[in-house]
């Protein structure tokens, strides 16, 4: 717990990494000051792209005392501000989840090389990137934790597949190799709660390790208090969940 | 993204970016997040050209209800000009 007579610093910067096929893509890395050693975090950023919220929230986990990367996972479209370049991905349908499980697998190896971590590392996402976050800790050996806000297209319609998304990701949690958080809102379709149920269900199937809240009056995206579909109390009671759930398995 | 909801189509025209006035080629509809409109979802149209890279775009993020009123307001503009004999010959 934080106290005001505790020294505090966190350095945040842009860095370059290897992602998939050995592509360099840019990240944001946050990293705490101090002794260490840290245990770490990557993130998955949404569908809005890799934008202020997530360089926001790269610095919140940093601030809880996790090494935190953020991987640009549209680097590849291009550059421009981060709506035009997540425009152009929602034009084109997405980007392929061969391509963003092996970045988030690259951000893995980069925090995991650094001298000042303990080798426990956790997977955090929301909208999309709670999808890919599942997918990576599902296919990407090596994470402890995962963190899935609001994910949609976990379960997917044969219909829905596509040669970028061949696969639904519930399909792999037999995989899944870490506990898993995962934060809903009753009122979202993507996922229902008719999705998060079934969702559930394969994970109880596994006897994987998991733990589901669902909150009433909420939709999705409730974390965003830049967009109307913010809620104030579910939103404080998830990150404290968040913040517990990685203490637990990664502290 | 999160719906997959996305269409493109082909567009001959002109568009008023940050940039200034550029031609456009192409249309990208979804109903999917949209990045500043007051809605979970939202009918957006990005109006682009590629080829001069990920700005060259004029969007717009409508509500449901304002996307169904601005389709038929499209078309009704468009029977007018026909009636009027405003439109190309075929």
């Amino acid at each position: 717990m934080y106290t005001t007579d505790m020294y505090e610093g966190v350095h945040a910067e842009t860095i370059k990494m290897t992602g998939a096929n050995g592509d360099q893509i840019n990240a944001y890395l946050a990293h705490p000051l101090g002794k260490g050693p840290f245990p770490s975090m990557v993130l998955a950023h949404h569908m809005p792209g890799w934008d202020a919220w997530y360089r926001e929230i790269t610095f919140k986990f940093a601030l809880h005392g996790y090494v935190t990367i953020s991987p640009n996972l549209f680097f590849r479209l291009g550059h421009g501000t981060p709506e035009d370049i997540a425009a152009k991905v929602r034009a084109d349908g997405g980007v392929p989840d061969d391509q963003v499980v092996g970045d988030l697998e690259g951000a893995l190896e980069y925090v995991r090389a650094l001298k000042d971590v303990n080798g426990k590392v956790g997977i955090f996402g929301t909208c999309s990137g709670g999808r890919h976050a599942y997918l990576a800790a599902c296919r990407a050996p090596g994470f402890d934790a995962l963190v899935d806000c609001w994910g949609g297209n976990v379960v997917m319609r044969p219909d829905q597949l596509s040669p970028k998304t061949p696969v639904a990701p519930i399909d792999y949690t037999k995989d899944l190799p870490c506990p898993i958080l995962g934060l809903f809102g009753n009122d979202d379709t993507t996922p229902s709660p008719e999705q998060v149920n079934l969702h559930e269900a394969e994970l109880k199937k596994y006897e994987k390790n998991y733990e589901f809240h669902r909150y009433p009056n909420a939709g999705h995206g409730f974390f965003y208090y830049h967009r109307p579909m913010y809620r104030q109390a579910q939103a404080v009671d998830g990150w404290e969940k968040v913040f517990a759930f990685l203490e637990k398995y990664l502290a | 993204m999160c719906t997959m909801i996305a269409e493109k189509v082909m567009v001959d025209g002109s568009g008023k970016g940050t940039n200034g006035w550029f031609a456009l080629n192409q249309a990208n509809v979804s109903y999917d997040h949209p990045f500043n409109a007051p809605y979970e979802y939202a009918l957006n149209i990005d109006f682009v050209n590629e080829s001069l890279g990920p700005s060259a775009r004029v969007a717009v993020e409508l509500s449901e209800s304002a996307a169904r009123e601005l389709v038929r307001t499209i078309l009704s503009a468009l029977e007018r000009a026909e009636a009027g004999g405003h439109l190309p010959k075929k």
